[in-house]
């Protein structure tokens, strides 16, 4: 068979299963295709900490030969992924962005999401850059450098999964994991101009992942398309007895729905606290999807500004707690930003902490009164564009904030009761992408996919890759 | 909302005692920083004190729908 040289940034990963299934493309044409994809462009962007070539051959050959001997093949054999640094890749230590985190044994397995991931014919071709700790959303890491916006590499990749959004956005894979706390996988969504799933909390398994604020630790899949994110989120769900808070229901695959429309769907943008304190543009694209679904309805979300403090807090101390042992004997070799950050929420007093957790069940209880009259709502992803590479401060509705700190205030009221979301990327001009929260109840990740498919399936949404 | 007084140097002390107490060696180059975040972290703290939560309402990050 002679494969025709593809562009993997063009392909989605449903293309490439598709094409590989029906004999006209072979698994290792197309992992050599992204190698020399990821070399050639990478170096520029920065999204890879390490790129596992040998690894991602020999599993091509594998698929290959198991293709040849007309075996049954997964839903997304031949598709290649990479994972964030703290998910476990078997034989190298667990990075999770941190100089010390080197030092680790090698992993003696894959994390559980890569090994569903691979499960269904997937291809891991690396390991992704990302903020230390996961304590950010800049994506600028001092020990392997920052990651850049592959829509202008001056500008910020967004964080702290900014390899994941960057190697996506950068067509340098179709499908990348990540992990996201406070919107960790939603900002670099919506800075690189891709999707991004952050699934209900506890719908995927986190086994083998390195934590860090573990009530409100996700994974979830970023993807240029509706139905590669829904293709990974469907190999990744099910039970996992190693991680305490896995679903314990059955998978509930979205893709077979995904294009089964939204009708019948209530719809609406959050008011007050997510309507004020961005840039314009942030509020210009949630109209611009609210018009395209035909949306008119608002719902103010009580207590935002009180959830979001309360996650910030809750953040910082078991932040703290996890990494107590290191910040005493290896404080030096911290990102400073990050130490002095951790060891502030070290020294929490209690009462605070008790008193976020009990607001945090007032918070839930009263938001979740909302998907009785709504089933979904619109909010921004973040409150401006992708800052500039290195900026610290930026206004927004004329208040000077500190960037790392204040890039999450739409997403850390949605993460705070472990809603799931699909941000979605918006262009409103020529300029860098921004992003738009579909947030649904509890366990209906299906309602936020099939409005970002109708979104996608209209125009409304644009995930093109960047040219590189 | 009003916040309580917090003067830096009660802050530089709490900071001294919280480290001993801890174990948790601050170099004192570290202090301005870690002091800018306790103080974003205290008014976070406090505008979530100032909500008035019932006294019955627990703590339970159970997410069903």
């Amino acid at each position: 068979m002679t494969d025709p040289t593809p562009d993997p940034s063009m392909m989605s990963a449903a293309a490439i299963a598709a094409a590989f299934r029906e004999g006209r493309l072979g698994a290792r044409t197309v992992v050599a295709a992204t190698l020399e994809r990821i070399g050639r462009v990478d170096p520029a962007v920065n999204a890879f900490t390490d790129v596992l070539a040998e690894r991602a051959l020999a599993r091509a050959h594998t698929l290959d030969a198991a293709r040849a001997r007309g075996e049954p093949l997964g839903p997304l054999a031949g598709v290649p992924f990479a994972a964030k640094n703290l998910v476990d890749i078997a034989g190298l230590p667990t990075r999770a962005g941190a100089k010390i985190n080197r030092e680790r044994a090698p992993a003696e397995r894959d994390g559980a999401v890569v090994r569903r991931m691979e499960a269904a014919g997937a291809i891991l071709v690396g390991a992704l850059n990302m903020g230390e700790y996961a304590y950010d959303f800049t994506g600028e890491n001092i020990h392997d450098g920052p990651t850049r916006n592959p829509h202008d590499l001056g500008h910020m990749a967004g964080g702290s999964s900014g390899g994941s959004g960057a190697a996506v956005g950068a067509g340098l894979v179709p499908i990348a994991l990540g992990s996201d706390t406070n919107g960790s996988i939603r900002v670099p969504a919506a800075f690189c101009g891709c999707f991004g799933l952050k699934p209900t909390y506890g719908r995927l398994t986190r086994a083998g992942s390195f934590p860090f604020v573990g009530s409100l630790d996700h994974l979830g899949p970023l993807a240029r398309s509706v139905a590669d994110l829904a293709l990974a989120y469907d190999a990744m769900q099910g039970l996992d007895p190693d991680d305490p808070v896995a679903a314990e229901g059955p998978p509930e695959p979205v893709l077979p729905r995904l294009e089964d429309g939204i009708e019948g769907y209530r719809i609406a943008v959050a008011g007050g606290y997510f309507a004020r304190g961005g840039d314009p543009e942030a509020f210009e694209a949630v109209e611009r999807v609210a018009r395209g679904l035909g949306c008119t309805r608002r719902v103010e979300i009580a207590e935002a500004a009180r959830a979001r403090a309360a996650a910030y807090l809750i953040t910082a101390a078991e932040g703290a707690a996890l990494h107590l042992d290191r910040l005493r004997t290896r404080a030096a070799d911290f990102d400073p930003a990050v130490r002095d950050r951790l060891i502030a929420g070290a020294m929490i007093p209690a009462p605070w902490i008790d008193r976020a957790q009990r607001f945090r069940r007032w918070y839930r209880t009263a938001f979740l009164d909302l998907f009785g009259e709504v089933d979904a709502i619109l909010a921004p992803t973040a409150p401006c564009r992708a800052p500039k590479g290195g900026q610290t401060h930026f206004v927004l509705d004329g208040v000077t904030l500190p960037v790392r700190a204040n890039v999450g205030v739409f997403t850390q009221p949605i993460s705070f009761i472990g809603l799931p979301v699909v941000a979605v990327p918006v262009r409103v001009d020529a300029g860098l992408p921004l992003g738009v929260q579909v947030i649904a109840a509890p366990w209906r990740e299906e309602v936020a996919l099939r409005i970002a498919r109708r979104l996608e399936r209209d125009g409304i949404v644009d995930a093109t890759p960047a040219v590189l | 909302m009003t916040e309580t007084p917090f003067t830096e140097a009660e802050r530089d002390a709490y900071i001294a005692a919280a480290s001993a107490l801890l174990a948790l060696p601050v170099d004192p180059t570290w202090k301005p920083a870690i002091g800018a975040n306790l103080t974003v972290l205290r008014a976070a703290a406090e505008l979530v004190a100032s909500f008035p939560l019932p006294e019955e309402v627990e703590a339970a990050p159970i997410f069903t729908a």
